[in-house]
C-alpha cells in the first residue's frame, strides 16, 4: 500500500498541504498519487461519514438479501453488475450462504424502496427470490459509534 | 488548618521536591482550549475486547482478593508473553510478581533490596519517580547523564565513572521516558560485565519495550550472568493503553520476588482482580492491536522530529516510546520558561525537560500519540511562538 493511501486510511481529514508534510512529500507528488489512485480506480470517492441519527433528511434504508441464478459463462457477474446500475443500490457484494447477493439499498420512503424491489429487482431475468430488511437504527457506522461515544474527559493534560 | 502540622512531615519526605509536573498541570489545567502534547499516556482508550474482559469478570461476580503475588493464570501468561518477546523464562508461581503498575513495583523493589545509606546509579533524564523513590527507600541516588549527542543513550564509561563504594542497584529504562533514548546490545554487554563486576542488582524498567522503533529491543536480564541479578519490570499501561487500570509486573530470582512480595502483601495486599483479568485477555489477544499502533507511532515521530529540527529545534530520532525530546537551548531561555511562554502565547503544552531531572535542562519532552492535526497545528504554533522569541526585539 502506498504511504499516502496508509495515512488516508487511518481516516483523518487531511488537506494535500497537510499530508505532504507528514509524508515529507512535495505537494505534487501528493497530489500526482492522489491522481493515480484514482485513475486505477483504487480510490473510488470521497464521501463523509455521516451519523444517520442526525442527518435531517428523511432515507429510508434496507440491507436486501437476493439469490440469482449463476450463468454458464461468468458466474453472478453479469447479473450482479446489472443490479448494481440501480441509483437505489449503494453497495453489492456476491456472499457465501444462504443467498447470493447482499445489497445496500435506500430509498426516500419506504414506498420507494419496495417499488424497487418488487418492479425493478424482482423482475430483472435470473433473479429468483428477493429478502428485504429495513433498518431501524445505527449504532455503529463506518467504525464510528454513535450510541455511546468514548468519553475521555477525565484524562489529565499533562501527565508524567 | 495551621501550617504547624507540617512538623509531622517526615523529614526524609519534607525534603523532596514536588514532581515538576504537578506544577505544570495546574497551569495547564486552566487552559482547556490548549493543545496538549504533554500526556504521559496512549492517546486513545483501552481497546474493547480488553474492557469487555474486565465488565465480564464484574459480571461473574470477581470482586475478591487474589493471591498477594497475583492471579495465577496472569503470571501464566506474563511467563509466556515474557519468554516468547523477550527470551526470558521465569517460574509462573514463585518468580513473578503483579503489582499496581511499575510505579509500585519499582517503588517495592527498591525497599525490597535496600539498606538505609545504600547507593544507586540511575540515567537522567528519566522518569520523574526514580529519584524519589530511591530517596524514600532512604538509599543515595547517583544520576549518571545521558545527552543528546548520545541520543540519551547510557555511556558505560559514565557509569563506571560514577560509581562508588556502597553502590547496590543499577536502575535502567530504555527506551526512555522522556527521551526515547535506547542503548544497543553492546553498551548493554559492557553494563553488565560492569554491574557483574561490581556486584549490582539491576532493576530494568522495559515500560516501552513494545514500542522500540528502530533495531531489536534488547533486555539486560538476557546477557551472561545477568537474569541471576536482574528485577525485570514491565506493564500494560503504555504497550494496551491501560493507564488507568493500574498493573505492572516484576520479573527476577525467587528470594528477591519473596522479598517484594512482603511489603507487596502488607501495602497492596494485591492488585485489583479487574485490572488483572483484563490483563489476561491483553496478553492472550491484544499484540495485534499493539503492532497496528506502533505503525501509527512511527509516521507521526517522523512527522515531529522532521518539524522540530525544520524550525530549529534540534531533535534526535526517539528510538523508542512516543515522546520527542527536542532542545529549545536555541531560544535562549530556560525550559520551563519556553514552555509556560509557549502555554500562555500559542496555548500548546509540552512539559518542560527539568521535570526529568537537572539533565533535562534546555529540552522539553512533547508526546506525538495523538493525531496528526494536532501535531501539525501544534509545531505550526511552536514555530510561530519560536519567531517571536526568537527576535532581537524580543530578548
Amino acid at each position: 500500500m502506498s504511504t499516502v493511501l496508509q495515512l488516508l486510511t487511518e481516516g483523518e481529514r487531511l488537506d494535500t498541504a497537510q499530508m505532504a508534510t507528514i509524508l515529507d512529500l512535495s505537494e505534487a507528488e501528493v497530489a500526482a498519487e492522489l491522481k493515480r489512485l484514482e485513475a486505477e480506480h483504487v480510490l473510488l470517492g470521497w464521501r463523509p461519514v455521516l451519523n444517520p441519527e442526525r442527518v435531517e433528511e428523511d432515507v429510508v434504508r434496507a440491507v436486501i438479501e437476493v439469490r440469482i441464478s449463476p450463468e454458464r459463462e461468468g458466474g453472478f457477474d453479469r447479473l450482479a453488475a446489472r443490479i448494481s446500475q440501480f441509483d437505489a443500490v449503494e453497495s453489492c457484494y456476491l456472499m457465501s450462504g444462504s443467498y447470493d447477493l447482499l445489497l445496500f439499498a435506500k430509498g426516500n420512503n419506504l414506498r420507494e424502496v419496495a417499488t424497487f424491489v418488487s418492479e425493478r429487482l424482482a423482475s430483472v431475468e435470473g433473479v429468483l427470490s428477493t429478502a428485504t430488511h429495513f433498518m431501524l437504527r445505527a449504532y455503529k457506522e463506518q467504525g464510528h459509534l454513535l450510541l455511546s461515544p468514548t468519553e475521555s474527559g477525565e484524562k489529565p493534560a499533562v501527565s508524567p | 488548618m495551621s501550617d504547624s502540622s507540617q512538623r509531622f512531615v517526615a523529614d526524609h519526605v519534607g525534603g523532596l521536591p514536588r514532581s515538576g509536573i504537578r506544577d505544570f498541570f495546574a497551569i495547564v489545567s486552566a487552559m482547556p482550549q490548549a493543545i496538549s502534547l504533554g500526556i504521559g499516556e496512549p492517546d486513545f482508550v483501552t481497546p474493547w475486547h480488553i474492557r469487555e474482559a474486565a465488565i465480564f469478570a464484574l459480571e461473574k461476580g470477581k470482586t475478591s482478593y487474589t493471591d498477594n503475588l497475583g492471579l495465577i493464570r496472569l503470571r501464566s501468561e506474563i511467563t509466556r508473553y515474557v519468554e516468547n518477546n523477550f527470551g526470558l523464562s521465569y517460574h509462573p508461581e514463585k518468580e513473578v510478581l503483579v503489582a499496581v503498575g511499575v510505579s509500585e513495583a519499582l517503588d517495592i523493589a527498591l525497599r525490597a533490596v535496600l539498606n538505609p545509606g545504600d547507593k544507586v546509579l540511575y540515567h537522567e533524564p528519566c522518569y520523574v519517580s526514580y529519584m524519589p523513590s530511591i530517596r524514600l527507600a532512604h538509599a543515595e541516588p547517583i544520576a549518571v547523564s545521558t545527552t543528546a549527542e548520545d541520543e540519551f543513550g547510557i555511556d558505560p564509561d559514565k557509569v563506571a565513572a560514577a560509581w562508588e563504594p556502597g553502590c547496590k542497584v543499577l536502575l535502567l529504562n530504555f527506551p526512555t521516558n522522556p527521551t526515547g533514548g535506547v542503548t544497543e546490545r553492546a553498551k548493554l554487554e559492557k553494563l553488565a560485565r560492569f554491574a557483574v563486576e561490581k556486584d549490582l542488582l539491576v532493576i530494568s524498567d522495559e515500560i516501552y519495550s513494545e514500542l522500540t522503533f528502530d533495531g531489536e529491543h534488547v533486555s539486560i536480564a538476557t546477557l551472561p550472568g545477568m537474569q541471576e541479578r536482574t528485577i525485570f519490570l514491565h506493564g500494560f499501561s503504555k504497550a494496551f493503553a491501560m493507564t488507568g487500570f493500574r498493573i505492572g509486573y516484576a520479573c527476577g530470582p525467587q528470594p528477591l520476588i519473596e522479598a517484594m512480595m512482603k511489603i507487596h502483601q502488607y501495602s497492596m495486599l494485591c492488585a485489583p482482580i479487574l485490572s488483572q483479568e483484563a490483563a489476561i485477555e491483553a496478553l492472550k489477544n491484544g499484540t495485534p492491536a499493539v503492532e497496528r499502533m506502533k505503525e501509527a507511532y512511527a509516521r507521526r515521530r517522523e512527522l515531529i522530529v522532521r518539524r522540530f529540527n525544520e524550525m530549529g529545534l534540534k531533535c534526535h530520532l526517539p528510538r523508542g516510546s512516543f515522546y520527542a525530546f527536542p532542545s529549545v537551548e536555541v531560544s535562549g531561555m530556560e525550559s520551563i520558561d519556553f514552555c509556560k511562554g509557549l502555554l500562555e502565547k500559542e496555548e500548546v503544552a509540552i512539559v518542560p525537560g527539568t521535570a526529568f531531572g537537572p539533565g533535562g535542562a534546555g529540552f522539553a519532552r512533547a508526546s506525538f500519540s495523538t493525531s496528526y492535526e494536532r501535531i501539525l497545528e501544534a509545531t505550526n504554533r511552536i514555530e510561530r511562538y519560536l519567531e517571536t522569541v526568537g527576535s532581537p526585539a524580543q530578548v
